[in-house]
């Protein structure tokens, strides 16, 4: 295939530098109706309009030039850049875990090409062993990448790909499992790999930065080591989130994969357990369990691996005056399982009611999650609760909705029975309903009350 | 064996061999000779009500110890910035600084500590950098790109600046010659730094994100007066707009000096412009005299490329006379390093700046790079002698040190001595090989001090986090059209209205030259005197009250005031010390607390023959003592009735 020479131009600059002989990474001379500008032709963003052209000048600053202010233009030279990751060979030392790294897409170790602007992932041990040389310190390190998804786009079949190679690992005899993940959907996958590898003997650590790892004040690096440090070192065989604690660089938490949620759509610091404490606090140095139990790591490689899933599942948030016609929608679509998130302790309106009896009808499995996020769902406790349990739907206790969500998918792809997609959704596997809600698994604290501040200004959060 | 060693003779022989001479008795040919060349980076905040990429208020400041949170944050060299990690870069990042920012809610948002991504760019701060640019004569650009440039400092929690190029290739025309610009960019102003102690940096980020321009000049200035110079042009230009902040911080700037076969060095956050030409013409003479070193030290080194230090951990109880510092620097709990520099003899005292030496350049990157604060060396080349040239001996017979050799003894923390060490060993090695391109500080007697390693080429990049700004060729002629006039038309009209130049830095920073235009036009003032009276008698009376809340365009009320009541104009020059110290008086009040009376010139002229009786010829000898003293009997009742050059006249024709 040639190679495009105008790389991202359309229409009128396309035309332009067509006219004029200029290629992207020619440098150019530009005479326009503002003065005359010099240097390297860049590649255009495909998303950005077709009025101007990108410049990179001699001083390493980019600007555009709008095409209706040029009169003339003449390319002068060419130099393409090339950019590659240095890559060091990852030391291997003896008595250090071995670690495996599997890559998603997510970009926990990345560097920003300087010259086009596109991101490209560190992902070889060699190449992360460049970016972060503490690791060595760490474990012995394996990677793979097993797909290139963003966040957003993992699903279904990565879950299922991701446990098929949890698995395989652990046969090997494998210390300690990474995945590196984009943020966003960090947590369904958590879920899904607690469902779907059960008995675990190793540690399973989910990890990825909110802070692109290109730039210095990034958190990719500190997670990656905690997270390393979590999977090679650490006696909980469980599937666990990796990230910051506090926004500052002090200290990770590890949260069980089943009780923790995105809670802030840029923080550093913006994983939380939710109705629970996190399993441990994770520095550098140590692992400080705060959950006296979990899992413990064994040496045996008895890991159950239940790949299973169904997509005719699907979520409906309740807002009030909501009509039936949203429902039987989905019903009519063929979806199977509905995960309702409703208000308080879980409510939807009266109007609603036919449609529910219709799904329950056709066989459609219900189960009632809340929108506070935090607590239990109580149907008892008003009439509307009781009429809703009686027309089939089914309260799930204080499992978060996207993991009952990620539940039900995982159930209904191994049985449709209702009575046996009850006892499976409401056995809890790791944790995903609890017994008890303790004290502090509620803790938002409200900013500008007195003590709230004296405890902030004291303590970095 | 160490042989002793006259340092002070070598530091006065060095110091002439590059011909240092203090910068007043400096002319061309010294700069000439030495090749001098400078460049100036100014930075200047825009007035906007709020920051550059977030909502946050703009120029609300608290103190450093007023804040609401603290975050920590480490910064972390990205690739880029190195290519490889190299041993130093590593080491460097292993003794890294723990940054602590101070965070005060109605100043700092999410954005601030690098929780959020940016808002869109400040419509009014762009619109202000566009004009300061058409001001410069820059080429404006098409389409703004918000570009990500790299600090590890932290002074900046992102560990970027977000910023943007607005025009390129411009000038500022200086009254002798033109100086060109290469750039102007818009940029989030940084963090204040609070304190910079051993592994701690804390900052406040009040500042931080603030709309800055910076407009960048190629290194065309010749000697150090140009710089001022040119930098007061910049500066009273970006004032003309009248869309700047002025006062403490809000005008900085970065100045690059070279001599010839030196290198560039940025001389960061010089705050006042009159500090200018004692920094630059010392920074020259740095080079100047680094390079003369590095010539003799490559006389005296046969292998240069593997040169290395040798070094020993010693105990205190070595060192033969333990004097207080290092029995203080033991009782801390530091290690000690003897250091043996070979075929460095002569180099620690080797002449860099007034007042320092070589040694100074491994001792100021002992505490950034290393993080050991000072005192933290001795070396065998003191002027003031830290130990006896018999216990240096003894020392140097540990490390084996020779005659040609130069000792230093460090202490510091045991986790910093490995960096210590290689920090000076790379130091040394840079000595033989010319000026190694850092940021310096500035300090108040013009010397500077080593501050950072200048970033690499390649610490440019597009933020992913911002679109493409596109500005429209109607913008611009319509910001055109509401542009200022030109500093240098104001210098020459200033000219021909014969008013003193000494009054024009005044004028100028205080952007009064539309001032007095309106004195002149709408009230018929004077140019020269009006020019005068702002650049000398109101300079003088906001001198005397340095925080008064005083309008300077106060002052056109008050010839305004004066004009309608049929007051002389010259009552002004009185009035004003009361209103700089009473800014909210009534000019009515003014008149009576100065007591005075309107009086009619006849009734004035009339009282001569009076006054002239009283003169006494005896006590006074010329002629023209007479009038003089008659006039000071009438100053006081005279000024504000009655032109007093036309009054002198009558007195004189008495």
């Amino acid at each position: 295939m040639s190679e495009d020479i105008f790389q991202g131009y359309k229409g009128a600059a396309l035309e332009l530098l067509k006219k004029y002989n200029t290629r992207v990474w020619g440098q150019a001379t530009i005479e326009t109706s503002r003065g005359t500008f010099e240097g390297t032709v860049l590649p255009r963003s495909e998303n950005d309009d077709d009025q101007h052209i990108v410049l990179k000048i001699i001083t390493g600053y980019n600007i555009g030039i709008d095409v209706k202010t040029v009169k003339t233009m003449k390319e002068t030279g060419y130099k393409k850049a090339n950019y590659k990751i240095p890559e060091k060979e990852f030391p291997v030392t003896p008595g250090l875990p071995k670690v495996k790294l599997f890559g998603t897409g997510g970009t926990i170790a990345s560097r920003l090409d300087y010259r086009t602007g596109a991101v490209i992932p560190a992902f070889s041990p060699g190449e992360l062993y460049g970016a972060v040389p503490e690791l060595a310190d760490i474990c012995n390190l394996e990677t793979e990448k097993l797909f290139a998804v963003f966040s957003e786009n993992m699903g279904p079949k990565q879950y299922i790909a991701l446990a098929k190679a949890i698995g395989r690992e652990i046969e090997n005899g494998i210390d300690g499992i990474v995945i590196g993940h984009g943020t966003d959907t960090l947590h369904h996958t958590g879920a899904a790999l607690t469902f779907m590898c059960q008995n675990l003997p190793i540690p399973v650590v989910l990890v990825g930065s909110q802070r692109s790892s290109d730039r210095p004040s990034s958190d990719a690096a500190l997670n990656l080591m905690h997270a390393m440090k979590a999977a090679g070192q650490s006696d909980i065989a469980e599937v666990m989130v990796c990230m910051f604690g506090p926004t500052s660089d002090e200290y990770g938490l590890l949260h069980k994969g089943t009780r923790v949620r995105k809670m802030h759509s840029s923080y550093r610091s913006t994983f939380r357990t939710i109705g629970d404490t996190p399993l441990a606090m994770i520095n550098r140095k140590e692992i400080t369990p705060i959950h006296k139990i979990f899992n413990k790591r064994r040496q045996d490689k008895n890991v159950v691996i239940k790949p299973y899933f169904s997509d005719k599942v699907t979520m409906l948030y309740y807002y009030p005056g909501m009509k039936p016609d949203t429902l039987d929608a989905l019903v009519d679509a063929g979806y199977k399982g509905i995960v309702i998130v409703g208000t308080g302790l879980g409510h939807v309106n009266k109007e609603l009611y036919p449609a529910i009896e219709r799904a329950h009808a056709k066989g459609v499995h219900m189960y009632m999650t809340l929108q506070t996020i935090w607590g239990y769902v109580h149907m008892f406790v008003y009439d509307t609760g009781r009429d809703m349990m009686a027309k089939g739907i089914i309260p799930a206790g204080n499992m978060l909705p996207e993991v009952a969500f990620i539940k039900l998918g995982w159930v209904l792809g191994q049985t449709d029975d209702p009575e046996e997609v009850k006892r499976l959704m409401l056995t809890p596997v790791n944790d995903e309903i609890t017994e008890r809600e303790p004290y502090n698994g509620y803790l938002v604290y409200q900013g500008g009350v007195p003590e709230v501040e004296a405890f902030i200004r004291k303590v970095h959060k | 064996m160490i042989k002793p060693f006259d340092a002070k003779a070598h530091y006065e022989q060095t110091r002439q061999q590059a011909g240092y001479v203090p910068r007043k008795q400096a002319t061309q040919q010294t700069y000439d000779r030495i090749g001098f060349m400078s460049g100036l980076e100014v930075h200047q905040q825009l007035l906007t009500d709020k920051k550059l990429f977030c909502h946050c208020p703009a120029g609300v400041f608290n103190h450093s110890n007023d804040y609401d949170a603290e975050i920590i944050r480490h910064m972390r060299p990205t690739l880029s910035e190195l290519g490889e990690y190299d041993g130093t870069a590593l080491m460097e990042f292993k003794t890294r600084k723990e940054i602590v920012y101070r965070i005060k809610n109605p100043t700092a948002c999410t954005y601030e500590v690098d929780d959020t991504p940016p808002f869109p760019i400040n419509r009014q701060a762009l619109d202000i950098a566009i004009e300061i640019s058409l001001l410069s004569k820059l080429n404006v650009v098409g389409e703004v790109h918000i570009t990500r440039k790299q600090y590890l400092d932290g002074s900046i929690p992102t560990g970027f600046q977000r910023t943007a190029i607005i025009g390129v290739e411009g000038e500022i025309p200086l009254p002798h010659k033109k100086i060109r610009l290469i750039q102007l960019s818009i940029e989030e102003d940084s963090c204040r730094e609070i304190s910079d102690i051993g592994h701690t940096r804390v900052y406040k980020t009040d500042r931080l994100g603030m709309p800055l321009i910076e407009t960048v000049t190629y290194p065309e200035c010749m000697n150090p007066d140009e710089v001022k110079q040119a930098c007061d042009y910049i500066r009273f230009l970006n004032r003309s707009t009248g869309k700047v902040r002025t006062g403490m911080g809000a005008g900085r700037q970065d100045v690059n000096v070279s001599c010839k076969g030196g290198t560039r060095v940025e001389i960061k956050g010089v705050a006042h412009t009159k500090w200018i030409p004692e920094l630059t013409h010392n920074e020259a003479f740095r080079q100047w005299s680094l390079l003369l070193l590095r010539d003799q030290l490559l006389k005296q080194i046969e292998e240069p490329k593997s040169w290395k230090i040798k070094n020993k951990s010693i105990l205190a109880a070595d060192i033969p006379e333990a004097n207080g510092l290092i029995r203080h620097a033991e009782a801390n709990g530091n290690w000690f390093q003897l250091i043996c520099l070979p075929g460095f003899k002569g180099a620690l005292s080797h002449f860099t700046q007034p007042g320092q030496s070589f040694v100074n350049e491994l001792s100021d990157r002992l505490k950034v790079i290393a993080c050991i604060e000072k005192p933290h060396l001795l070396h065998s080349e003191m002027i003031e002698p830290g130990l006896t040239f018999e216990n240096w001996e003894k020392l140097g017979a540990l490390v084996k040190a020779g005659q040609e050799d130069a000792l230093l003894l460090i202490w510091g923390p045991e986790e910093d001595i490995a960096t210590a060490l290689e920090t000076i060993e790379e130091r040394c090695k840079m000595a033989l090989e010319g000026i190694p391109q850092e940021t310096r500080k500035s300090l108040p007697d013009g010397t500077t001090i080593f501050e950072r390693v200048l970033p690499g080429a390649d610490r440019m990049y597009p933020d992913t986090d911002s679109a493409p700004i596109p500005l429209e060729d109607t913008q611009i002629e319509n910001l055109r059209s509401q542009l200022p006039e030109e500093v240098i038309d104001h210098y020459h009209q200033l000219q021909a209205w014969g008013v003193p130049e000494d009054t024009y830095t005044y004028i100028f920073s205080k952007n009064l030259f539309p001032l007095i235009r309106d004195l002149t036009e709408k009230l018929q003032v004077p140019a020269r005197y009006a020019g005068t009276f702002i650049g000398h008698t109101l300079k003088h009376a906001m001198g005397q009250h340095k925080n008064s809340a005083f309008k300077y365009r106060t002052v056109y009320h008050l010839f305004d005031f004066l004009k309608q009541k049929g007051l002389e104009y010259r009552l002004a020059e009185k009035m004003i010390y009361e209103l700089a110290a009473h800014p909210r008086m009534e000019f009515e009040s003014v008149l009576n607390s100065m007591k005075f009376k309107s009086l009619p010139e006849a009734e004035i002229i009339s009282k001569l023959p009076f006054i002239a009786g009283k003169f006494n010829p005896r006590k006074k000898g010329k002629p023209e003592d007479r009038s003089n003293w008659i006039m000071g009997q009438l100053r006081n009742t005279a000024t504000g009735n009655i032109n007093l050059t036309e009054l002198a006249k009558t007195v004189k024709s008495l």
